[in-house]
């Protein structure tokens, strides 16, 4: 039996077929590393560009001189194609998986700062006033009250950002840091099916992964958005009355990402 | 900053543009590919969706196809249809790649404009007894010209960017300069690719919104109805496009166009 087994699944490598559990036995170790670099700069990069679009996305709606450029910037910087971004990118940082993290945290920028923006736009004015009129200050105003209340729609950014960014690294293989985008340009090179299939196939899994954990992590920072199935949307949400259910437009069920402004799918 | 002065003189060489692998042959190339493929998905898609926004149905299908279509890897699909048996068909597994990526956008843009539509209107003009097909061509598509536009903007963009890529399996277009300066270590010629890619890609956006502007079928009756505000701020270097007046304040954040709007249906 056992022999049998070999025998069909070295022959499905040697007939280079589309599927084959042989590759995926045998060459496991690889599609383990590729999965993990893959999965480490996806999230370098959303975790950086996080850092970044917060302080971007307050700074626009401070100075209304800024909104105009910052969101401009970040728009323009979404029209560069991946593989010219990382070639533009080449020379500043060498090659590197810098390269695509910066590349990666240039893009996500867009959807972020966005988000942030609309989310903190949707904070309705009677939650700010309430707040102040209980005394608090901007920081704990902003920390207690807004972002919390804008929390549906940067968790439908970052959502966006991450499924993006684990499309988009795989065009990181230009550089040689593009995870399981190296083993699709090594078996587009070699002809090896297998590979190129079952590359793929983890690459669109792990998006799928990473939005479902999202969406978990949301449900559970945005407690008072669950209760709107019953009806009762009143009851959990003292201070968060009346906004949520605006901006919370991505509660689970559908998987819709409808929150905020949004630019256009990044595809390449 | 060399780079970039090194660039400019690879750009400014008169010797990079001409033959099979000049700038000339493969702006065209890319030129060709974003024309075809533009054209194929606004001819299946555009219609697919004004209909179904029309009916009202469908709206779960447009908004998630938009959200598959962002995760599945464009560099993945084009290396697999380039291996399939469609490979050997010259361009195909190309064309094919870029019109499945520029559907989504049309597709939801489309859909969300024709429901975001003034119902208000839509009724009235019902009531005054026009047709299914004249209220679709007389009404709605008006009212949503110019998120269906921004849905040919966004996939014209995507496919200018993506058709890059084709050229990593050896396809054509001027992603094969900066793959060749890879090749060969020519840095500048790299810089020098990928700059004239975002410079197309900026050039076609400019190119559409000067389109949207003179086929607007409400073209100066639109400004009357919108806000103050929305005109004045502009995103992406692209001035301020009216938006639709219909969009509710919390979605439509007032500074840019490029906005798929909240929960379209239910």
């Amino acid at each position: 039996m056992a022999g049998a087994a070999a025998r069909q699944g070295g022959d499905c490598l040697s007939a280079n077929d589309w599927i084959c559990a042989e590759y995926v036995r045998t060459r496991g170790q690889e599609l383990t590393d590729a999965t993990v670099e893959h999965v480490g700069i996806t999230v370098a990069s959303v975790l950086l560009a996080l850092l970044v679009a917060f302080p971007l996305a307050l700074a626009a709606r401070r100075w209304q001189r800024a909104y105009g450029p910052v969101l401009g910037l970040t728009t323009v910087l979404y029209t560069v194609p991946s593989l010219a971004m990382y070639a533009l990118l080449l020379p500043l940082f060498g090659v590197g998986a810098a390269v695509v993290v910066t590349g990666l945290v240039l893009y996500s920028l867009t959807v972020l700062v966005r988000n942030i923006l609309a989310g903190l736009e949707s904070v309705p004015e009677e939650a700010r006033e309430a707040a102040r009129g209980m005394g608090y200050g901007p920081y704990r105003l902003l920390f207690g009250v807004e972002l919390p209340l804008a929390l549906p729609a940067l968790m439908a950014g970052v959502r966006i950002a991450t499924v993006s960014a684990v499309a988009l690294t795989t065009v990181g293989a230009i550089v040689g840091y593009g995870g399981l985008g190296n083993l699709i340009y090594d078996g587009m090179d070699s002809f090896f099916r297998a590979q190129v299939l079952t590359a793929s196939v983890i690459c669109v899994l792990l998006a799928v992964l990473a939005d479902v954990l999202l969406l978990g992590v949301q449900r559970l920072l945005t407690p008072w958005a669950r209760t709107r199935g019953s009806g009762r949307r009143r009851t959990g949400a003292d201070t968060a009355d009346g906004a949520a259910p605006d901006t919370a437009g991505a509660d689970g069920a559908n998987g819709g990402v409808r929150a905020a402004p949004e630019p256009a799918g990044k595809g390449a | 900053m060399s780079f970039f002065l090194d660039a400019w003189t690879w750009l400014i060489t008169g010797a990079n543009w001409t033959g099979g692998d000049g700038v000339t042959h493969r702006l065209a190339e890319h030129l060709y590919l974003t024309v075809v493929c533009l054209g194929i998905a606004c001819a299946v898609a555009l219609p697919v969706a004004l209909w179904l926004g029309h009916v009202g149905r469908g709206g779960a299908l447009a908004v998630n196809i938009s959200n598959v279509g962002r995760a599945v890897p464009t560099f993945a699909v084009l290396v697999l249809l380039t291996l399939s048996p469609l490979g050997k068909h010259g361009d195909l597994p190309t064309i094919i790649a870029l019109v499945l990526f520029a559907l989504p956008p049309l597709l939801t843009n489309a859909y969300v404009g024709m429901r975001e539509a003034d119902r208000d209107v839509v009724e009235a003009a019902r009531g005054m007894g026009m047709s299914g097909w004249q209220l679709l061509g007389r009404v709605e598509v008006p009212l949503a010209f110019p998120l269906i536009m921004t849905g040919v903007r966004s996939a014209a963009v995507q496919v200018v960017a993506t058709a890059t890529l084709a050229a990593l399996p050896g396809g054509g277009g001027l992603g094969r300069i900066i793959t060749a300066g890879f090749g060969t270590y020519d840095t500048p010629q790299v810089v020098a690719g990928a700059a004239l890619v975002a410079a197309l890609a900026l050039l076609v956006e400019g190119v559409l919104v000067v389109a949207e502007r003179l086929l607007d079928p409400m073209r100066g009756r639109r400004t009357s109805a919108k806000t103050p505000a929305s005109g004045t701020l502009r995103g992406g270097g692209r001035s301020g496009k009216p938006e639709s007046p219909s969009h509710s304040p919390s979605t439509a954040g007032g500074f840019d166009e490029k906005v798929i709007p909240a929960q379209p249906t239910s």
